[in-house]
């Protein structure tokens, strides 16, 4: 039986397990008719062009896992940026983990989307939000249709939430080949502020295959700083598709970091549904042995006054291969729009295969869009300047490697994240080049 | 210290260097002038090791070892440095830990612990006083949006924290204005000793009326065709370099 087989004949027990209102029902059915006509993505579809599914989908995934396994502090403590300075909503093998977890509901909620699902009290906010911006694609679908678990966060008005959300989903090994659907709804109320971490990481080296869907809604004056870590281990794929939508004078901004795991592929999607927004898309991927991330950016430039920026850094070891597709979409009505979008690679060897696709598609007359693409060596001057002061020459090429990730790395807003993604990254390039930049 | 023999280096089917011969000893201090596309650049940039460079001929020993066969960053660790004429940059890495680095990894290629880091900020304070260097500076990127007088400050700086044995100094002189020029000239002088040598490279006479060398010498088109003490300079100001070539012929 093949995956797409598994995941249809099995939706329906899926369903009669759940008692809940006919809202998410009715969604979840729909869902799941799209994904049955439509499958799994394959290269034929445009936006897939570069990414084939094959290799991670003829594994016999289990798709909710028998029995759970228990994970102490200790053992994953490094995936955590502070033992006690952030929230926490964690997930080990799909299922919600509360020993590991720290959730509150003083002030703000940081807790899991099964009990906003289920809660009466949630259902209006459910009925407003859930599914309204996640797209109708079949991969999407696919995850809405089982959507069960994830983190709800609803930040009220005008609260600045005072430590960093942390939502982590692990995967223990407990089973030879796991597929997990995270699905994450994130409210950040009228002149808010939040911080939020996101990760996905195998404890093993078994098969996981994770199709996660986060939808963010930033309410007037909102700001919201999200930074997605992606270092998971050799067998690990991930497909996350993240959308947000802005209302009024909301500042979004999000990073990732695509440093592991066998295969990624990144949707995000941004849609500007007031004035004077503005959104940051960043990434840095550093690839090595066959790792291939696949960024595919959507900015919907709907309203006027608004500014969007892109940077995204590559840097491909190996036979590793990246691949940038990032869209700008500027309808009729959004004049005075400032989009930027930058994306600069760098092969550090010859079978690194890099495939830049930025598309423009702009319907109004009086907007400053601008893009630019390169893909590139190490500059040997520089590195000649760098050796000749006595660094070695694996060092050096470190210190180029930071010095070209430097604009992304430079708006990471959370001093700790900023020095773990250094270590990150020293460790990925396999240098100790010792200081913090 | 130096000793460079016969050497021809150039790049992909180009000669640039046709036979160079030269020797540095310690406590000396070398000018090499010449004109434009003369080869003075190659030559300090074969010397420190610079791979885009290929030296097809001769060779260079320092302290007697053979340096061709090292990479620039062995030659480092040995008391090489170059102050490079386009200095680059590099965002994101301030000067300060730039500094440290190369520090700590030519200690490491030593078999040496780390500088303590209260010695390197003492150092460096002294350093950077030493050539009037704002602290502010230490903590900008590397060269990043620097004018052309702080980024060859910033080169001086450097090679006073490495304190290597021999110091080439690649057009220092250009870019600077006079009082910028005297400071770097003064920093180069209170760190020249005699265990020490330098080598200036340069067009003008100007850097020499500060930092006097023992010898001039003249390179035209890859070869060193004139030698002398530092009146050469002089003349060479006055006369330009026509007079050397027509000798020549």
């Amino acid at each position: 039986m093949s995956l797409k087989e598994k995941l249809v004949s099995s939706f329906l027990a899926f369903e009669d397990h759940l008692e809940e209102d006919s809202h998410v029902h009715e969604i979840r059915n729909k869902a799941i008719a799209t994904f049955e006509e439509k499958g799994f993505p394959t290269k034929k579809e445009e936006d897939w062009k570069y990414t084939s599914l094959k290799p991670i989908l003829n594994k016999d995934y289990s798709i909710f896992p028998k029995s759970e396994k228990a994970v102490e502090f200790k053992e994953v403590r490094e995936y955590f940026l502070h033992d006690i300075d952030t929230y926490k909503i964690v997930f080990i093998d799909s299922v919600y983990s509360s020993f590991l977890s720290e959730t509150t509901h003083d002030g703000l909620d940081v807790c899991l989307l099964s009990a906003a699902i289920s809660k009466p009290k949630y259902k209006a906010i459910i009925e407003t939000y859930f599914n309204k911006i996640a797209s109708e694609n079949s991969i999407t679908s696919l995850n809405t249709a089982f959507a069960k678990e994830g983190a709800y966060i609803n930040i009220p008005k005008n609260k600045e939430v005072d430590k960093p959300i942390e939502i982590i989903n692990f995967s223990t090994g407990n089973e030879a080949a796991i597929m997990m659907q995270p699905r994450n709804l994130i409210i950040v109320g009228e002149n808010a502020h939040v911080q939020i971490i996101e990760r996905h990481q195998s404890l093993s080296s078994n098969a996981v295959f994770t199709n996660s869907v986060t939808e963010i809604f930033a309410e007037k004056r909102a700001y919201v700083d999200y930074y997605k870590i992606q270092n998971d281990r050799e067998n690990a794929s991930l497909i996350d598709s993240t959308s947000i939508k802005q209302e009024r004078d909301s500042n979004c901004n999000v990073h990732t970091f695509s440093l592991g795991g066998k295969l990624t592929r990144n949707n995000l999607n941004f849609y500007q549904n007031g004035e004077h927004c503005d959104s940051t898309l960043k990434g840095v991927t550093i690839l090595n042995e066959k790792q291939h991330v696949d960024h595919n950016t959507l900015v919907q430039h709907i309203s006027p006054n608004c500014e969007s920026h892109q940077d995204y850094k590559g840097l491909y070891a190996d036979s590793s291969t990246g691949i940038f597709n990032g869209k700008i979409v500027v309808e009729k009505e959004a004049q005075k729009i400032n989009a930027f979008q930058q994306n600069n690679n760098i092969l550090i060897d010859d079978n690194a295969t890099v495939n830049a696709k930025p598309q423009l598609e702009i319907f109004a007359d009086d907007v400053k869009c601008s893009h630019g693409c390169t893909i590139g060596q190490f500059d040997k001057n520089a590195l000649f300047y760098l050796r000749s002061r006595g660094i070695g020459k694996k060092e050096s090429e470190a210190l180029l490697m930071y010095a070209f990730a430097n604009t992304v790395l430079e708006t990471v807003k959370i001093p700790e994240l900023k020095r773990r993604i250094n270590k990150l990254i020293a460790n990925k390039i396999g240098v100790n080049i010792g200081f913090d930049i | 210290m130096l000793q460079i023999k016969n050497l021809h280096a150039g790049v992909e089917d180009k000669d640039i260097l046709k036979g160079i011969n030269l020797e540095v000893k310690p406590g000396e201090i070398h000018a090499i002038m010449g004109p434009n596309g003369s080869g003075k650049s190659t030559l300090s940039s074969v010397i420190a090791g610079n791979e885009n460079f290929e030296v097809t001929q001769g060779s260079v020993s320092f302290e007697g070892e053979d340096i061709l066969k090292l990479g620039p960053d062995e030659r480092a660790h040995k008391g090489v440095f170059l102050s490079f004429q386009y200095p680059v940059e590099i965002p994101g890495v301030s000067v300060t830990n730039f500094i440290k680095t190369a520090i700590n990894e030519t200690r490491k290629a030593k078999g040496l612990k780390d500088m303590p880091a209260s010695e390197m900020l003492k150092m460096i304070k002294e350093k950077a006083d030493l050539l009037e260097i704002d602290r502010k500076f230490l903590s900008r990127s590397l060269n990043e949006g620097f004018s052309g007088g702080e980024k060859k400050r910033n080169e001086i700086f450097q090679m006073a924290m490495l304190e290597p044995k021999l110091a080439i100094l690649d057009e220092t002189d250009s870019g600077l204005d006079i009082d910028a020029l005297k400071i770097v000239a003064n920093g180069v002088n209170k760190l020249k000793s005699k265990d020490n040598a330098v080598i200036l490279i340069t067009h003008y006479q100007r850097l020499l009326d500060y930092i006097i060398p023992d010898f001039v010498h003249v390179i035209i088109d890859g070869k060193i065709v004139k030698s002398g003490t530092k009146e050469l300079a002089h003349e060479l100001e006055e006369k330009g370099y026509d007079w050397i070539k027509e000798e020549l012929v």
